[in-house]
């Protein structure tokens, strides 16, 4: 199989910015990648790219062995900053299955396929009694949920994840980093996070974007190597991380 | 009271009414849910163009006023998007350049421009039927179309950015949701005229709003708003002889403020 993410030699600049310098990636069917790396490292911007919403100024994207353009859809995606507008008039369940819509052409109406696959994506999030509670009167944590279940409706084959764990609490966070690890012998995972102490007993790899993008197949990576060579700051780390994986600094 | 209504131009006066409130009720949703009232504004006066086009022509004005609210519905969501300058000012000058150009039209067509007020403060007791049909047409096709496209124009109004992900053209469901306002805008300028559009277009559908959660049953709610608002101002014009598309306009912001001052007020209680 070929691979699901192949990034060559990627630059984007905004009005004349530099924010990814000749980034180079690849991500293989049932990758668990973790991606870190200081504010404004370019990491949302990054996975703009990949899915095709970002033109970069140079280099080559592949996704699921096409142009994000076209294999976008079968991608399931969650964006850090949500362009939802939330004082609109829908229901958690109408959003959920908002996930259904690439598989829908005009006047095909949701089936029972979608509603159950709605239903378990509901039920796997924890949000299945909030499904007729308006989107805009939930709390920033269980909108995460909401916007996790409508990622995972669309059976994708590979997951984009922005910190995804934002406003989630611990309980929550632990059980969704569950449901991951459940899923990666299924599908490829790309997950931007902070939160390096918790995933990474269940990520292959760790990669750390600042500007440049630096990754390891394995994980030990020292708190040296991501401070001094890639300015990742350490304290996004340090802090409670098993020595099993991070070495102390 | 009721024998007003052997007359011809009373009943066509309320087929219009009813015709208009079913396209600027569902139209109208879209409009206040997806925040586009100013590019719905900009497409309604840039649209005095396409009058000016029909005058020049020397054809029916709505049949200038279609194929060119089509198209600045059209040029407007393109620079709107892609133009490096603000969406605000793009939308400003391309209101302002429809206009100015019906102007032109105007004072170049010999003689005099019959009904013009009409097309700027609308005038529904003078609606002819063979507008009822050319209104009842555009109704179906409002309807059809959204009717197929309900569910995609859901996801475009609530999250630009995963319908593009969903492998859907966000971009080309924005331009025909802006052709569908075009469409409303021809079906309403006799009711209320140009200058008066935007405030049918979305007073019915913030009311509704109030009243329910649901994006269809908001549709519903603001057809049967409209209908009565068009039916009040329109009786009201005609017994206080005083143009319709003001009375119109002035009974539902009656209303409507009257509903908001009566919320504000209202002391707050948690929930
Ligand atoms: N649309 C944009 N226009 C201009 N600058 C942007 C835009 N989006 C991001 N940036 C800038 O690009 C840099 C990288 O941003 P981003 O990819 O969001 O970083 P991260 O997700 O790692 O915090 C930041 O300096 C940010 O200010
Ligand atoms: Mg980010």
């Amino acid at each position: 199989m070929e691979n699901v993410i192949d990034v060559k030699d990627v630059w984007v600049s905004y009005d004349g910015v530099r924010v990814l310098e000749s980034v180079n990636l690849t991500v293989k069917d049932k990758d668990f990648l973790a991606i870190i790396g200081p504010n404004g490292g370019g990491k949302s911007t990054l996975l703009k790219v990949i899915l095709g919403l970002i033109k970069p100024d140079k280099g080559s994207v592949t996704l699921l062995g096409g142009r994000p353009t076209k294999t976008r859809k079968d991608v399931g995606y969650v964006p850090q900053y949500h362009s939802s507008n939330l004082d609109f008039p829908v229901t958690v369940w109408d959003v959920v299955l908002m996930g259904r819509l690439s598989h829908k052409g005009p006047l095909q109406r949701y089936n029972d396929e979608d509603r159950n696959a709605a239903l378990e994506a509901l039920k796997t999030v924890g949000m299945l009694d909030f499904k007729d509670r308006q989107i805009g009167e939930l709390s920033g944590g269980q909108k995460q949920r909401v916007f996790i279940a409508r990622s995972l409706v669309t059976k994708p084959k590979l997951l984009i994840l922005d910190e995804p764990s934002t406003g989630i609490d611990s309980r929550m966070q632990k059980e969704f980093y569950e449901l991951l690890n459940k899923l990666k012998s299924e599908i490829a995972i790309v997950m931007v996070t902070h939160d390096i102490s918790a995933v990474s007993v269940y990520v292959d790899k760790i990669g750390c974007l600042n500007r440049k993008f630096h990754y390891h197949d394995d994980k030990e990576i020292s708190p040296h190597d991501l401070e001094v060579s890639y300015q990742c700051p350490v304290e996004l780390i340090a802090h409670g991380v098993p020595h099993r994986v991070l070495k102390e600094h | 009271m009721l024998e007003v209504l052997q007359y011809d131009f009373m009943r066509n006066a309320i087929l219009a009414a009813i015709l208009a409130s079913i396209a600027c009720g569902i139209i109208g949703v879209y409009v206040v849910v997806k925040k586009i009232v100013f590019i719905s504004g900009g497409i309604t006066h840039a649209s005095f163009g396409g009058i000016g086009l029909g005058y020049y022509l020397g054809i029916n004005p709505l049949f200038g006023l279609i194929p060119f609210s089509l198209f600045s519905a059209i040029i407007m969501g393109l620079v709107s998007k892609r133009a490096k300058v603000a969406e605000d000012t793009a939308i400003g000058i391309l209101w302002s350049l429809g206009m100015a150009l019906g102007i032109i039209l105007i004072y170049w067509t010999p003689g005099y421009a019959p009904d013009l007020m009409t097309y700027l403060f609308g005038n529904i007791l003078t609606v002819p039927m063979s507008d009822i049909y050319l209104m009842l047409g555009l109704d179906l096709v409002i309807i059809l179309v959204v009717y197929a496209y309900y569910k995609h124009f859901m996801a475009l109004c609530f999250d630009e950015e995963f319908t593009t992900v969903s492998g859907l053209s966000a971009e080309k469901l924005y331009l025909l949701l802006l052709c569908l306002i075009a469409l409303t805008i021809v079906l309403l300028i006799k009711v209320v005229g140009i200058i008066l559009i935007i405030a049918l277009l979305t007073m019915p559908a913030s009311l509704s709003r109030h009243y329910t959660n649901n994006l269809g049953k908001m549709m519903y709610l603001a057809i049967i708003f409209g209908i009565f608002f068009s039916l009040a101002g329109l009786f009201l014009s005609y017994f206080f002889d005083a143009p319709s598309g003001a009375t119109i306009i002035l009974s539902m912001s009656t209303v409507y403020i009257l509903h908001f001052l009566y919320d504000g007020l209202k002391p707050k209680i948690a929930s």
